[in-house]
């Protein structure tokens, strides 16, 4: 048992003069997602049990292609920020980052998957 | 990591039943939670059995007569009896409210009382508030001003004025941060619902110099970020008042002076 003051336990290490960008960054992101995900889920459901052939033809165009591309990117950029406010939220001490990390590392993997996978498709 | 289990000495055991009032026709059950710290043994749920007849109509005036009649060792904070003082916040058939302004009629079947929870208790329904109370005065609570103090009076109008209401009327009950979530996990950092309405009434305050120290204080992840807006605090304050609305406007500002 420390003998901090209720006061010094309270204010703790002060503020960290940071969360709105997170807050900001969000915000955009999930408006950006309003439009992306209507857009995606009606540019890839015509091709939902089509032949390869068809769904490679379809992802050379350029519109649905960077539609999927974009809600890739986006999507999985909200989900690092969303997650880590969850890790957050729920986990502490070491475990919160390492957790934090993993699901960094996890957010830019699924990035990068997602979008060979449609570059390999598209050209 | 949270915790979703109560640790072994925390986990409520059955208590007392105590024997039915003598003669009475309308008799209510009350469920309330007991722990003495001196006795060493785990938190328990005794059963009282009060007549309504000569009871007033409140959860308090139920406590009070408990406390007079039943059983002395019933330890319960209250006041003023009347939603001032938000001495009597407790945990009440699962709504954080206060016991002198909750009718009976709102219960239906048993009267289940707790303390607030996830807070240390320091007797039956007392919940310790040290950190809660530092936590409210780290947001200074009070009007801070650089300009030299005017003869008469710091004026402000009646429209400026306006925008304290809904935030000047909290009474630091606790019920709002209590019921949060956030500030179960996180109430270490997290100020809670009700430091941050305190918070934004001061910062709404137009006679108030230290806007831009109040929102710099506030920026952070933990002490305004982690309020995702979950909306307990709104639903549970015995006062009607909307702590959740007050912290989204300090968002606002935050952006607003960012973007």
């Amino acid at each position: 048992m420390a003998y901090l003051t209720d006061r010094k336990r309270a204010r703790g290490m002060g503020a960290a003069k940071t969360g709105t960008e997170h807050l900001w960054s969000m915000t955009v992101s999930s408006v950006a997602l309003l439009i992306l995900i209507p857009l995606f889920v009606f540019t890839v459901g015509p091709m939902i049990g089509a032949p390869y052939e068809e769904v490679a033809a379809y992802y050379a165009r350029p519109f649905p292609a960077i539609i999927a591309g974009l809600t890739i990117v986006v999507s999985f950029l909200h989900f690092k920020g969303g997650v880590q406010v969850l890790i957050e939220d729920y986990v502490h001490g070491m475990a919160r980052k390492v957790w934090i990390i993993a699901m960094i590392c996890l957010s830019y993997a699924a990035i990068g998957t997602g979008l060979f996978a449609l570059v390999r498709l598209a050209l | 990591m949270v915790q979703l289990t109560l640790p072994k000495n925390s986990r409520i055991t059955t208590g007392k039943t105590w024997p039915k009032p003598e003669g009475a026709k309308n008799v209510r059950k009350f469920q309330i939670y007991r722990w003495n710290p001196d006795d060493g043994k785990n938190p328990c749920v005794d059963t009282y059995f009060v007549d309504l007849d000569t009871c007033g109509p409140m959860i308090l005036d139920a406590l009070i007569k408990i406390k007079n009649e039943i059983d002395p060792t019933l330890t319960f904070r209250r006041s003023c009896r009347e939603g001032i003082c938000g001495s009597c916040a407790m945990n009440i058939d699962g709504i954080n409210t206060l016991a002198c302004i909750y009718g009976m009629d709102e219960v239906k079947g048993d009267v289940k009382i707790y303390p607030l929870p996830h807070m240390p208790v320091v007797k039956d329904l007392i919940p310790d508030l040290t950190h809660f109370y530092a936590q409210h005065a780290s947001i200074m609570p009070w009007l801070e001003t650089k300009t030299n103090t005017p003869a008469k009076e710091w004026k402000q109008s009646v429209e400026d004025r306006e925008k304290l209401d809904g935030l000047y009327e909290c009474v630091m009950c606790a019920c709002c941060s209590t019921s949060c979530p956030s500030y179960w996990w996180n109430g270490d950092r997290y100020l809670g619902p009700a430091a941050l309405l305190h918070a934004y009434r001061w910062i709404i305050d137009s006679r108030d110099e230290a806007t831009g120290e109040r929102l710099d204080e506030l920026e952070d992840p933990f002490k305004l970020y982690r309020c995702h807006t979950i909306m307990n605090c709104a639903k549970t304050c015995p006062k009607g008042l909307n702590p959740a609305k007050a912290i989204g406007s300090i968002k606002k500002m935050m952006v607003e002076r960012h973007v």
